[in-house]
């Protein structure tokens, strides 16, 4: 049905009323106690508990885990889901699997103190950097394995995983695609397609900013980026389409610019579907994990960032083709499984990851420029 | 006066429902527009004459204007030769029942018909690719504005038909033949009665559709997905963007201004149907 914004925004306004009119009041969910005194919500490591037998115990006797934005082919989601499912006995609640980090923001605050509010969070960078306050910080065992460069320093947040921009093409319908620059040529007219709008999802910003390093700019400078998709969308190659699964299997979209392991999860159902990560323009992101600190189980959001960063999370995290945050000291330690050590991409070469300042001038040039560019 | 109070009572529930979902959203919106962490402040408002909030705005009246004109004309057509046939016709009927449906046809559904009509990968543009070798989806227009002009103007056609019959059947055989037994001329009777009669009805339909356009956001959203071009897209990515954030309030700003915009249009409107009804009384 068409919607107007009169319409949306007044049932928002009911929903609100509803809340106010039928939501149990306020209960702060201070979780129960552990052994050691400290409530579940405050608990900062598993000692807290009384150490991870105790965790396991507290967050079974909570029996459920509300996750939201969690795609089921999005870095092997689906499959980590159901370990810690069947590992702990624990119910998962996985709402809304392909909204964007600003909807677990919203979603935490609209919930605020109901039992379905999210417990845990997997966001982009600028999201999670501007929602901080957010977060319950939390040590998992396995703190001292993963670098200082990705985690805050008292565990608010911690990268959970990474990967790389790429282009994904399949080959049975288009000639291979070696850079950035052959997007160009004539054979791609009509073929071309980034994941997203770069002034909203933060993979297609890093889709742009990938095509800005191979034409000769930096993190500091988007716009050659930019001045590209301008001229692709001149050639008539770039599609307008939101690129997914559905598209690539049906033909419509046979170039993808998105990160290496969503395109290698393609391949997975289409063979002829290839994934090139630019030599010379090799831009990384890592994706933020954190407790939301008003979690409805909050033993259970903490179990679940003890299985994400223990091997077996990690392991299930490679096999979806992203490189893991522990990814260095489990290949040197060996726990790595030997299966998905050949999925992790290896890179040669400088990897561009831009600083959070270095984000907000872009995504500042981009709000204004992208729409001119593309038309 | 408490006769009164009690007349009035029935309408309790109505008044509750719209102050619920009429009054307090639009107050919200008009005192979120101009006050940022409770401070007035016009910055919002700024923001609205930036290049990428023009140009959105540009867009969206160009892409309601052009489906307002076009459907208004082609169902008003349309409405005529409906109502020249006899009222117990079958035809009649069931064209009118179709319209009913069709304009109330917006939203994902009709995005998804398109797309799996004329998409990308469409039916009938995979079966001209085969037959002719043309290419009729092109690099993707269909997800653009003009994409946007043809799937809105599908439904507005039959909201035409719908608020325009009334207006046809308003216009009285006997007018018809007192022009013609005074000598006119079918040419001139048209001219100088039927049009000018029907005017302000055309016009004021064409409002209608101009507001229905121009507050559409389903549809649109189902179909684009790069640039946000229109207002309501704009007010999307504002509010769901990942990359830029913060624009919560820049959202209350486009809302005012669609508010404004939308306004202004059903003033011109009921000023139009006010003069419309003369007629039909």
């Amino acid at each position: 049905m068409k919607r107007s914004l009169l319409a949306v925004s007044a049932a928002s306004a009911l929903v609100l009323a509803g809340l106010i009119a039928c939501a149990p009041p306020e209960k702060k969910s201070e979780g129960e106690k552990t052994q050691s005194g400290v409530n579940a919500s405050e608990a900062k490591s598993a000692a807290d508990f009384g150490g991870m037998d105790a965790l396991v115990e507290a967050a079974k006797r909570e029996g459920e885990l509300n996750v939201i934005a969690l795609p089921p082919d999005w870095a092997n989601y689906g499959a980590i889901i159901k370990a810690f499912s069947d590992t702990y006995g624990i119910k998962v609640n996985s709402a809304q699997p392909d909204a964007a980090s600003q909807d677990e923001i919203n979603a935490a605050n609209q919930q605020k103190g109901k039992s379905t509010a999210p417990d845990v969070f997997d966001l982009g960078q600028s999201v999670a950097l501007a929602n901080t306050a957010m977060f319950a910080p939390y040590t998992v065992a396995t703190w001292d394995d993963i670098p200082a460069a990705y985690k805050d320093p008292n565990g608010a947040w911690v990268n959970d995983y990474g990967g790389y921009m790429s282009i994904g093409f399949d080959s049975s319908k288009v000639p291979p695609v070696t850079g950035v620059d052959d997007l160009l040529k004539p054979e791609y007219k009509g073929k071309v397609a980034l994941n997203g709008d770069p002034t909203q999802a933060g993979s297609a910003f890093s889709g742009v900013l990938m095509v800005a390093l191979s034409q000769g700019g930096s993190a500091d400078d988007i716009a050659p980026g930019v001045d590209f998709f301008r001229k692709l969308k001149a050639a008539g190659s770039f599609l307008p389409v939101d690129p997914t699964p559905a598209t690539i299997e049906s033909g419509q979209t046979p170039v993808v610019i998105d990160w290496n392991y969503l395109n290698a999860a393609v391949t997975a159902k289409l063979p002829s579907w290839q994934v090139v990560v630019p030599p010379n323009a090799v831009v990384a992101g890592y994706y933020y994990q954190a407790i939301n600190k008003d979690a409805p189980h909050p033993a259970a959001a903490r179990l679940w960032q003890e299985f994400l960063y223990g091997d077996q999370g990690q392991n299930l995290l490679a096999a979806g083709g992203v490189r893991p945050v522990r990814a260095d000291q489990m290949l040197q330690a060996g726990t790595i499984d030997k299966a998905v050590v050949n999925k992790i991409p290896v890179i040669d070469g400088p990897v561009t990851v831009p600083s959070p300042d270095q984000t907000e001038k872009a995504t500042k040039y981009l709000a204004d420029n992208w729409a001119g560019a593309i038309g | 006066m408490l006769r009164r109070l009690r007349d009035a009572l029935p309408l309790l529930p109505f008044l509750a429902v719209v102050v619920i979902f009429l009054i307090i959203p639009t107050v919200t919106v008009i005192v979120s527009a101009f006050f940022a962490d409770g401070a007035f402040s016009l910055a919002r408002i700024e923001a609205l004459f930036s290049g990428t909030a023009l140009a959105a705005l540009w867009k969206s009246v160009l892409l309601s204007a052009s489906t307002a004109l076009i459907g208004a004309f082609l169902g008003a057509v349309l409405a005529w030769l409906i109502v020249s046939s006899p009222p117990t016709s079958m035809v009649r009927r069931a064209v009118i029942s179709l319209c009913s449906v069709l304009a109330q046809f917006g939203g994902v559904a009709l995005a998804f018909a398109f797309l799996a009509t004329i998409g990308l990968n469409g039916v009938l543009t995979l079966w001209v690719q085969q037959v002719f070798g043309w290419n009729l989806a092109g690099s993707g227009w269909l997800y653009s504005l003009t994409g946007l002009i043809l799937v809105y103007t599908y439904f507005q056609i039959p909201l035409m038909v719908i608020v325009f019959v009334p207006a046809l059947e308003g216009l009285r055989e006997q007018w018809r033949e007192a022009a013609v037994s005074l000598g006119a001329s079918t040419w001139r009777y048209w001219r100088e009665v039927a049009v000018p009669l029907l005017t302000p009805a055309f016009l004021g339909s064409a409002l209608l559709l101009f507001a229905n356009a121009f507050a559409a956001y389903a549809t649109a959203a189902a179909l684009v997905s790069q640039g946000s071009p229109i207002l309501p897209l704009l007010i999307r990515a504002a509010l769901t963007s990942e990359v830029v954030l913060g624009q919560s309030g820049f959202a209350y700003a486009l809302a005012l201004e669609m508010i404004i915009v939308v306004a202004v249009v059903m003033v011109a409107y009921n000023a139009l149907v006010r003069r419309t009804a003369r007629w039909l009384r």
